[in-house]
This record gives C-alpha cells, sequence and structure tokens, in this order.
C-alpha cells in the first residue's frame, strides 16, 4: 500500500511503524483522608516534572537554539507559579481528593481561563497549561509523559505532535514522523527538520498500520505499507547511500571553514522561506546569505501587509540567534509574477519591469517592505541587499527612501538597528561601475545565473541553448575578479550567492579571488565545507 | 509608591517567552510589583497572572512598585520593557 503525503525533511526511512496516542490521561476522583499524603505526593511529582523540563530544556538548547527551547523554561516556571501551586494544594485539603484530580481541574481551570479570552495566542497558553498538568499527572500515575512505549526503533504515525512530544521523544528509536495533520510552517515541521529525521505531512494512514513494515520516502512524500521484498532491498541501498554521505558531512559539523594553508571563507545558506531556517541551522551555515523575499508576496492573494513582512523577517533573524541574515528586497517580474501586482505582459521581461526597477518606480510597496525589515533588524543581526541594480544613481534613490522609512520609525520610537547595505551585482553594468557602487555600499553579492545570462546573451528559459551556457566562460570569471577587487578597494565585503557558489570545482578560484562569502543551498553547505579544506 | 505607563510594541504582545523573562526580572526585587491593564490586576511576579492579562501591540500597561528598592525595581522593568517589548 502507498500512500502520498508533503515531506517535510528529505531521506528515507525504513523500519516498523507505531502509532503515537497522545496520554490522554483519564483521572477519577478519589475521596482520601491522608491530606497531607497526597500534598507531599503533588509536590514529589511537581520537582519531578520540574527536572524532566529542566533535561528537555538543555536537551532543546542543543537541537535548536535557545529561542526555541525558551519555552520549556517557561513551563517550569509555570510550575512553580503560587497561584497554580495553591490552587492545588488548597483543592486536596479542602475537598479532600487525591493529587492527581486536584491537577487536572486546576488545569482545566486555568486552561479555560486563557482558552476564554479571544485570541489565538492565548489559546495556545491554554493548550501549554494543559501539557504542563498531564506531565504532572503522568509522573502522579508512573508514566514517563509521551515517550513512545518501543523497545525498537519505529517510524512514528500521529495525528499531530506537540513541540514538548517530538522533542522529548528519544530520537534513538525515532526513524521518521509521519502525521495526518500539520502543516509544513508546524512547530513540529521545523524541529523535524532541524532534527534531521525524514518526515511526512499530510499522511492519511490506516489506523491497522501499527506493527506494519513501512518505508517513508522523503524525497517523493510517500509512506508505504508492507511493501514487497524488491522494493525494499532497493530501497535498503538507497539509505545506505544517503547514510554513507550523511555522516561524512556531518563529521564536518561545528568544524571552520579552512584551507589546510588557513585561508578561510564564510559558507552561508540561500533560502526562501522562514520554515528554511531550520535547514540552516541543521546544516551548520554560518548565516543567510540570501533571503529571496518574494515568497511573502508569491504565496499571498494580495500586498502583504508590514506586520506580515515584519513577523516573517522578525522571526528569521531570531531563529538565527544573532548570525547574520541577508534580505534580497522583493525580486519580481520575469518569471515571478503575483498576479495582483497587474504587471503588463512583456515580450523580454528578463530585461523588463523587474526588481528594483519596480520597487523605485512604486515606492509605496517598497517602503512597506523596508519598514517591516528595519523594525525585525532589531531581533538580530539583518542586512539588506537590492537585485538587478545598474546605476549608482539606484543606490542613492534607494538611500534617500530609506532615510525616510528610518526617520518615520524614529517618531513612533519603534527601535531598529544598524543595517548592512549590499548590492546584488547581476547586471555587467554594475560589474564595470562596480568601484563606484563600492564606494556606496557596505558588501556585494553576485547574482551568477543571472550575470551569466546577461553576459553571454544567452536565455535561461531556451533549452535550445543550454549547450553554450558556460557559467565558467573566462567572460564571468574575469568578472568576478574584477568585482571582488573592486569591492575591496571600496571597502566592501564580496559574496556569491548565485548557483556558481556551490560550484565545487571553482572554490579554489574563488579563495584565490579573495571572496569573502559563499551563500549557497543549505544542502550544499557541508559540502563547500569539505572542499574548503581539503584545498591549500 | 512608583507608577509608569508603558505601551507593547511588541508584534505578538506579551507572549509565553518574554513573560518569564519579565517575571525573572521582577523576581530579582523585594517590592511588590503589580502590572494593571483594562482594569485587571496582576502580581508581576506570577506568571500565569501576566500571561492571563493578555497584553496585546498598542495595549497600555500601567506598572507599579512599591516597596523596598521600588525606585530601582520601576528604572529596571522600564528598561526590560523597553528592550524587549
Amino acid at each position: 500500500m502507498e500512500i502520498s503525503g508533503k515531506s517535510v525533511f528529505r531521506g528515507i526511512a525504513i523500519g516498523k511503524l507505531a502509532i503515537f496516542k497522545k496520554t490522554e490521561s483519564r483521572v477519577k476522583r478519589e475521596h482520601i483522608r491522608d491530606v497531607p499524603a497526597q500534598l507531599e505526593r503533588f509536590e514529589q511529582a511537581r520537582e519531578t516534572a520540574k527536572a524532566q523540563l529542566r533535561v528537555l530544556y538543555e536537551k532543546a538548547l542543543k537541537e535548536v537554539g535557545e529561542v526555541n527551547a525558551a519555552i520549556f523554561e517557561v513551563h517550569r516556571m509555570m510550575l512553580d507559579d503560587p497561584d497554580y501551586t495553591e490552587s492545588v494544594n488548597s483543592m486536596i485539603a479542602t475537598q479532600e481528593i487525591n493529587a492527581e484530580y486536584a491537577v487536572a481541574a486546576t488545569g482545566d481551570n486555568f486552561s479555560a481561563m486563557f482558552a476564554g479570552m479571544d485570541d489565538e495566542y492565548m489559546k495556545a497558553r491554554a493548550a501549554e497549561v494543559k501539557d504542563i498538568s498531564n506531565r504532572v499527572i503522568a509522573v502522579l500515575q508512573g508514566e514517563s509523559a509521551g515517550a513512545p512505549a518501543a523497545a525498537e526503533p519505529v517510524i512514528l504515525l500521529a495525528d499531530d505532535l506537540a513541540p514538548s512530544e517530538t522533542v522529548q521523544l528519544d530520537k534513538s528509536r525515532v526513524l521518521s514522523f509521519v502525521t495526518r495533520h500539520g502543516s509544513a510552517n508546524s512547530h513540529t515541521a521545523i524541529l523535524a527538520r532541524t532534527m534531521n529525521i525524514p518526515s511526512l505531512i499530510g499522511v492519511d494512514f490506516p489506523d491497522d498500520a501499527a506493527g506494519k513494515t513501512g518505508i517513508v520516502d522523503g524525497y517523493k512524500g510517500l509512506l508505504l505499507i508492507d511493501p514487497p521484498q524488491e522494493t525494499l532491498d532497493e530501497y535498503r541501498a538507497r539509505r545506505e547511500e544517503d547514510e554513507e554521505k550523511k555522516r561524512l558531512l556531518l563529521e564536518l559539523k561545528g568544524k571552520e571553514n579552512v584551507t589546510r594553508d588557513g585561508r578561510r571563507i564564510d559558507i552561508y545558506a540561500n533560502i526562501g522561506s522562514v520554515e528554511d531556517v531550520a535547514l540552516v541551522l541543521a546544516n551548520d551555515a554560518g548565516g543567510v546569505g540570501l533571503f529571496r523575499s518574494e515568497f511573502l508576496y508569491l504565496e499571498s492573494e494580495d500586498y502583504p501587509s508590514e506586520e506580515e513582512q515584519f513577523a516573517a523577517y522578525r522571526k528569521a533573524a531570531e531563529m538565527m540567534s544573532g548570525k547574520k541574515v541577508v534580505i534580497r528586497t522583493l525580486d519580481i517580474g520575469a518569471d515571478k509574477q503575483a498576479y495582483y501586482f497587474g504587471l503588463d505582459r512583456e515580450d523580454n521581461p528578463a530585461m523588463g519591469y523587474r526588481a528594483i526597477r519596480i520597487c523605485l518606480d512604486r515606492v509605496d510597496i517598497f517602503r512597506i517592505q523596508l519598514r517591516a525589515i528595519y523594525r525585525a533588524s532589531y531581533y538580530g543581526t539583518i542586512a539588506i541587499m537590492f537585485p538587478m541594480i545598474i546605476s549608482v544613481d539606484e543606490v542613492r534613490r534607494i538611500k534617500e527612501i530609506i532615510a525616510g522609512v528610518k526617520a518615520e520609525l524614529d517618531a513612533e520610537s519603534l527601535p531598529y538597528k544598524d543595517v548592512e547595505l549590499g548590492v546584488m551585482i547581476e547586471t555587467p553594468a554594475a560589474v564595470m561601475i562596480s568601484a563606484e557602487l563600492a564606494r556606496e555600499v557596505d558588501f556585494f553579492s553576485v547574482g551568477t545565473n543571472d550575470l551569466t545570462q546577461y553576459t553571454l546573451a544567452i536565455d535561461r528559459q531556451n533549452p535550445k541553448l543550454d549547450g553554450i551556457y558556460d557559467p565558467h566562460h573566462p567572460a564571468i570569471l574575469k568578472m568576478l575578479q574584477m568585482v571582488a577587487d573592486n569591492g575591496h578597494a571600496g571597502g566592501c565585503w564580496v559574496g556569491i550567492c548565485g548557483e556558481l557558489g556551490a560550484d565545487t570545482t571553482l572554490t579554489e578560484e574563488f579563495l584565490r579571488m579573495g571572496y569573502d562569502e559563499l551563500s549557497v543551498s543549505p544542502s550544499m553547505v557541508l559540502r563547500v565545507r569539505q572542499r574548503v579544506r581539503e584545498l591549500g | 509608591m512608583k507608577e509608569f505607563q508603558y505601551i507593547i510594541k511588541d508584534e505578538m504582545g506579551i507572549h509565553a517567552r518574554p513573560a518569564g523573562e519579565l517575571v525573572k526580572a521582577a523576581s530579582a526585587f523585594p517590592c511588590d510589583i503589580r502590572l494593571a491593564l483594562n482594569g485587571r490586576e496582576a502580581d508581576a511576579k506570577r506568571i500565569m497572572a501576566v500571561m492571563s492579562l493578555g497584553a496585546k501591540r498598542g495595549a497600555e500597561l500601567t506598572v507599579r512598585t512599591d516597596g523596598d528598592r521600588e525606585d530601582e525595581a520601576a528604572a529596571a522593568l522600564l528598561k526590560f520593557l523597553e528592550e524587549n517589548l
């Protein structure tokens, strides 16, 4: 049987299927006589639960970073809150009831108080109060909360998983997560990706799957139940290959991007949405070198608001906890269209009304994006780069608009930090005036895909020309050298964020040219690091 | 007694993580510290109470400190709010 869903992390898992059941604690109300004994039981269980949360916090801190781990610390504080503990104690004492029931009733009361408030965030708090109460009840009943009861590693099937459930799972016993619900943006999906476990969502698995053999194909988004032997063998071979590659690369996590003769380069990652930040962290990139902001516009039915954009940029900045995040402003037009922009059809869109040209024409849209980015800058280290630049005048106009945006934020006393400004070098014009541009900005990032298309006059979309589309063309390499030299002379750092950056046959050349940074897809970070470390 | 007002600027309001940090900041002082919003009041050292205020972006929060080191506590909380919320 084969069921399809959506993959949230690639990879292959093969193993027994197990169904995760939430420990919906059924608590009976019992009349008790020994009140002090029940108070003592509650106190002991609360201490044990707090100790569990401390362990979870430490575990999450290592795996997913401080911002995501903080929730477990908040849970621990909730268990220490006198309003909560006094409520439990007084219920035990006045009603002469068992600790389990008092905890459950208190949890329900607080949870109802939060859930009654009219906002989604408080409803989430309600779920958390239940979560901590269930943890204490599980301790009282002598279970360990939420852990899967499996001796051998399993593919875990669930309706959905709460963050506290995914993180407290003993990962050595989980091969994969497969859930019926949950979105690619859900906390669970992000955590699963950070944990490097192949996982699927939106899979409507049958209830009788438990105990059968399954395969999770995280490349195609498939769950196979009771597959035939030959399929099993095929997938086993692929898994071996994957694991060998992964093992070699993982050894490079935490290592520096330094050649044997001591030359260094930053390796950052390119991302197309906030969820990809988890992949950036999992692959140990030094920062985000290209955050394509288009997704906010392309996935939307209308112009995304300042608040929507701010929330996305801020989340990325916070998850990267201080590491640099380079946001590229709207690069729409050509092959990327959002109908609500009402753009005309063009004969030659690659050379048409696109990217910064739209932004400088429709300043209202641009200003909203810049306000959102500046506001988010307060929460981490953000840099901004502008696409399709062909003149110094464009950069000066951008800087004037930015000065206006900062003045507005000052007037509203909204905080922001200093933000590095840079330009994408992706037109031959930008290369030729790179010395002048370098005096205006803090960094350059070369977009090799467009630069190759414009320099060689080859339409990337035309398959007939694939044979002569050559990103190693001497014209491109000479331009790259020129950009690095002019950038450095003008005090800029220089990077490459196009596909060529991940081309390991050129890594040595880039180092020799003096490039400071290569930004590549998250899955290529460790491979490029491997190459750097072989050189010299 | 010291008192000041602060308008929440954070997009998500006083959500779980900053609520935890706020409680930690308040607990560092011996004096009584209360937060008031729309006629409701919460002890700033109790996380459930702080979260139950449901303070969102734009909400005007009144902070009162009363007792030992009240001046210092008010200054510290203002600083915390400005930096985090």
